[in-house]
């Protein structure tokens, strides 16, 4: 520690040049936040995907519908838990940007099927006796300041009811929070039976089964079981495990790990470019300087330790007041009302920015650290 | 043989040093079978013209290069023979160094130059602070202490120089043309410095010069000429 203000001096003394350097880091370790945050919100389900939770849905495509009969016959099959169903209802409250997903359920089975939902036990009560009941996530709640009680008209394109209505009410009953800061709480999910009941037609249909298996370990095997169960009939199945189903659904957009990466790996490369040509410069123009610590018994070591330090130094407050500013920025919640419902910096990114920051540091100061622990002592003093 | 005294009663001893550079083809002989001992509390110049050698022979008494051939010891410890590593230890312990453009650090005010060489030493902050604070007043300038060098004027920066040199009461002081860059004025005040700190505090200087001026002010003085110890003035 006693050597900081003399690391610190050397950091400031060209204070536009390190600056600008700063700015630059600060911006790739912004992008870095955000993409990082997009890529949560795109992907992160895979990994709080439950691995006893296996999905079934129609072989030919997700939009094809299933008898709600099947979920009597995978009971049945060894293996199975049990199985419960939820249809997409593809709604919007008052205007088309205020998209979430809402889906019909089987209350007590699902509430069953998902612990990392946690509603409060008289709420789950007043849903099993409230036929329009719907429970609703913290977030949509606090979005659209919905309280316990209050009456929420939701229109769908999909589903008309009987009378060709398409608004559905509900009535909020409940609202849940997530056991993890990964858990979703922007759907709402109402009753099968009033839905089943309302709708115009498909009557009997749903749009895909959640099985959960009694050992984890045999999910795979369960999932050809059930397969086997419907093959040949006219609907036939599709099982895979929770986290591939959610994969599969954002692979539509693109392998997102992948396009984060490139974009990322060319933001660092350029900042290791700015940043190494940054550390070589300060180093250069202190030739004699180092000579003179040297002189006075710096050891080589030392010399290293301290240009490393000072790169780092640059690294790690740039990476820390970007991905700072990012957390801020992305804390304030989805940009995007609704499309990206998990969208936060979730810690595991901040500890491998803050890993990059460091690693960024010690890339870019090893080779003028180098150079200048190579510097002969009587060499360097000339050049003061 | 003891710390500070080696054969001869010496504590700087030079046996035999030859020091050839390498350029490329060429070998460039700087130093021919010199020969030297400094008592210790010794305060003698080392004059020469331009090219003699005279900054070569301190930089191999200082351990900051290494003599092609011959004995280089000082306090009886044969530097030429030590490690990089204990080389750098060595100097931190028993060296000073005044060069003749300051060399000060540009970013560090003075009191924080003059600390550098105690960083590597064990003392704790409040420690460091009371010996740079002493170093400070020996050259007179404890109330520029916070100055940084820009704000200084030569003579001062030298000064801090010679704070920073002696900051770790070091063994031997070497000087390399330490009135070089001053005017007169204030280049004999740099000399009524070195010449007290000889005196009044017993410390061991060894000072490279071309000035005539400078070299009176000490008590012996030895010359070299094209790379050969004599103890008489080149002509």
């Amino acid at each position: 520690m006693k050597f900081i203000h003399l690391v610190w001096s050397n950091l400031t003394r060209k204070k536009l040049r390190t600056s600008l350097t700063l700015l630059s880091i600060v911006v790739a370790f912004v992008l870095f936040g955000f993409l990082s945050a997009i890529q949560q919100a795109l992907v992160g389900g895979v990994e709080l995907a439950g691995a006893d939770r296996l999905i079934v849905r129609q072989k030919v495509s997700i939009i094809n519908l299933l008898p709600i009969s099947y979920e009597a016959r995978m009971n049945r099959i060894p293996g199975v838990d049990f199985a419960t169903h939820q249809t997409w209802f593809g709604g919007v409250y008052q205007d088309p940007k205020n998209f979430f997903m809402q889906n019909p359920v089987e209350p007590e089975n699902f509430l069953k099927m998902h612990p990392e939902m946690i509603l409060p036990p008289e709420q789950a009560k007043t849903w099993l006796a409230t036929r329009t009941g719907a429970i609703v996530g913290r977030r949509t709640a606090n979005r659209f300041h919905w309280k316990l009680g209050d009456k929420v008209p939701i229109q769908t394109p999909i589903w008309t009811q009987t009378g060709g209505n398409r608004t559905w009410e509900f009535e909020i009953v409940g609202i849940y929070d997530g056991k993890d800061k990964g858990t979703d709480t922007t759907p709402l999910f109402f009753r099968y039976d009033y839905f089943d009941e309302a709708r115009g037609g498909a009557k009997g249909q749903v749009g895909w089964f959640t099985i959960r298996v009694k050992d984890p370990s045999q999910a795979a095997a369960v999932a050809k079981l059930v397969d086997a169960e419907f093959e040949n009939s006219p609907a036939e199945t599709k099982t895979e495990p929770e986290g591939a189903f959610i994969q599969g659904w954002a692979s539509q957009i693109g392998n997102i790990v992948f396009i984060v990466a490139a974009i990322l790996g060319a933001v660092f490369f350029t900042i290791l470019l700015v940043t190494g040509n940054t550390m070589a410069q300060a180093v250069r123009e202190r030739t004699g300087e180092l000579g003179v610590l040297k002189a006075i018994g710096f050891t080589n070591g030392r010399i290293v330790a301290l240009v490393l330090a000072e790169s780092c130094l640059l690294t790690v407050l740039g990476g820390t007041l970007g991905l700072g500013l990012a957390w801020l920025v992305i804390s304030r919640g989805d940009p995007t009302s609704g499309l990206l419902p998990m969208f936060f910096l979730p810690i595991r990114a901040l500890l491998i920015g803050f890993g990059i920051s460091l690693a960024l540091g010690f890339v870019t100061g090893i080779f003028p650290a180098l150079q200048a622990m190579r510097l002969r002592v009587a060499d360097a003093l000339r050049r003061m | 043989m003891n710390e500070n005294q080696s054969n001869n009663g010496a504590l700087v001893q030079v046996e035999g040093v030859e020091k050839v550079f390498h350029r490329g083809s060429e070998d460039i002989h700087v130093l021919a079978d010199v020969n030297l001992q400094v008592p210790a509390g010794e305060f003698l110049a080392l004059m020469g013209p331009s090219g003699s050698g005279k900054s070569t022979l301190l930089n191999l008494i200082g351990g900051l290069d290494r003599p092609t051939k011959g004995i280089v010891a000082v306090g009886g410890e044969r530097v030429d023979q030590l490690s990089d590593r204990a080389l750098a230890a060595w100097r931190a312990r028993h060296i000073g160094f005044v060069f003749q453009l300051y060399n000060l650090m540009p970013v560090l005010t003075a009191e924080r130059n003059v600390e550098l060489p105690l960083l590597l030493t064990h003392l704790s902050k409040a420690e460091r602070k009371k010996h740079v604070a002493t170093a400070l007043a020996m050259v007179g300038l404890s109330q520029r202490a916070n100055h940084y060098p820009r704000t200084l004027s030569g003579g001062e920066q030298q000064r801090v120089g010679i704070a920073r040199g002696i900051v770790t009461d070091p063994t031997l002081l070497l000087c390399d043309e330490p009135t070089g860059d001053l005017d007169r004025k204030a280049g004999d005040e740099i000399l009524d410095l070195l010449q007290a700190l000889n005196r009044e505090h017993g410390k061991t200087i060894i000072m490279v010069t071309h000035d005539p001026h400078a070299s009176a002010r000490a008590a012996r003085t030895v010359y070299l000429n094209k790379g050969q110890l004599t103890n008489e003035p080149v002509k």
